[in-house]
């Protein structure tokens, strides 16, 4: 077995785990959690096939940010509660999970024989650098019309999110 | 080098338990979780594949999904929570009419 294949067994392992633990577990709050360390799992995907800037903007925008504003939307509903005590048996599997991934992010980000850009085959490894100014230029070049459409669609979102959570006027 | 079998069968298992997600939970939070993971899916097959022929495009378009992720998070949290306030519950076997 080579070591893409080791990396790419516990990977799957770690976000088909997340998945289902996200699917089953009856708190939302674990849930989201669940879901964060799935996204941090594809995100290593992402890496293990060459494509660090999405996987760094993977974990900003999903993990961080989308992520974030779900916790935020289970805490201010209150509709989850997270008991006071809880036995440490019951987090056994996550951490487990979560360790893998950690482990396996440090060897991708540290190895020496695996700079961040390669294409899953090391004899056709490519320079980061070079291969994000090709990313950059296909965005800003071919792409460029899609990339505006995705600005006044961000645009729309948040007005669209500033209305809905707008308070009523009393006198409607 | 893993097969691109290998990944899109991962794709499919991962975007299976996301559908699974929106059909058997009834927390419109959990499923807006569901549909996200099953965003992801796509997106781990778009990479794959974009690794497996050594084009770029297939990071575009994660980059354009991640974006419309975004946005639609950003819009949905809000109505749910304006859900919440007119009705106190949010379950979606609950919600069956358009009325406020």
């Amino acid at each position: 077995m080579t070591i893409d294949l080791f990396l790419f067994l516990v990977l799957a392992l770690v976000s088909i785990g997340t998945a289902l633990g996200m699917l089953l577990s009856r708190n939302a709050v674990y849930s989201a959690l669940f879901l964060v360390l799935n996204l941090g799992a594809v995100a290593i995907f992402f890496l293990l096939l060459g494509a660090p800037f999405i996987a760094m903007a993977q974990i900003t925008v999903y993990a961080g940010a989308i992520m974030v504003l779900f916790l935020f939307v289970i805490m201010l509903l209150g509709t989850e509660e997270i008991p006071g005590m809880q036995n440490w048996k019951k987090f056994i599997i996550p951490a487990v999970l979560a360790g893998a991934l950690i482990l396996e992010s440090i060897y991708l980000l540290t190895s020496a024989s695996r700079p961040l850009g390669l294409i899953a085959n090391p004899s056709e490894s490519v320079n980061t650098a070079q291969a994000m100014r090709d990313l950059g230029e296909l965005l800003f070049d071919q792409y460029l019309l899609p990339f505006e459409v995705t600005s006044i669609l961000l645009l729309v979102a948040m007005v669209g999110a500033i209305v809905l959570s707008k308070p009523e006027k009393a006198g409607k | 080098m893993v097969p691109l079998n290998y990944y899109i069968i991962l794709s499919a298992i991962l975007f299976t338990i996301g559908a699974l997600g929106v059909l058997i939970r009834r927390n419109p939070l959990i499923i807006f979780m569901s549909i996200e993971l099953m965003l992801n899916a796509a997106n781990l097959a778009l990479i794959a594949f974009s690794s497996a022929f050594n084009e770029l495009d297939g990071q575009i378009f994660v980059f354009f999904v991640i974006a419309v992720a975004a946005a639609e998070v950003a819009v949905g949290l809000a109505l749910i929570v304006q859900i919440f306030k007119s009705r106190h519950n949010i379950n979606v076997d609950e919600i069956n009419q358009l009325k406020g």
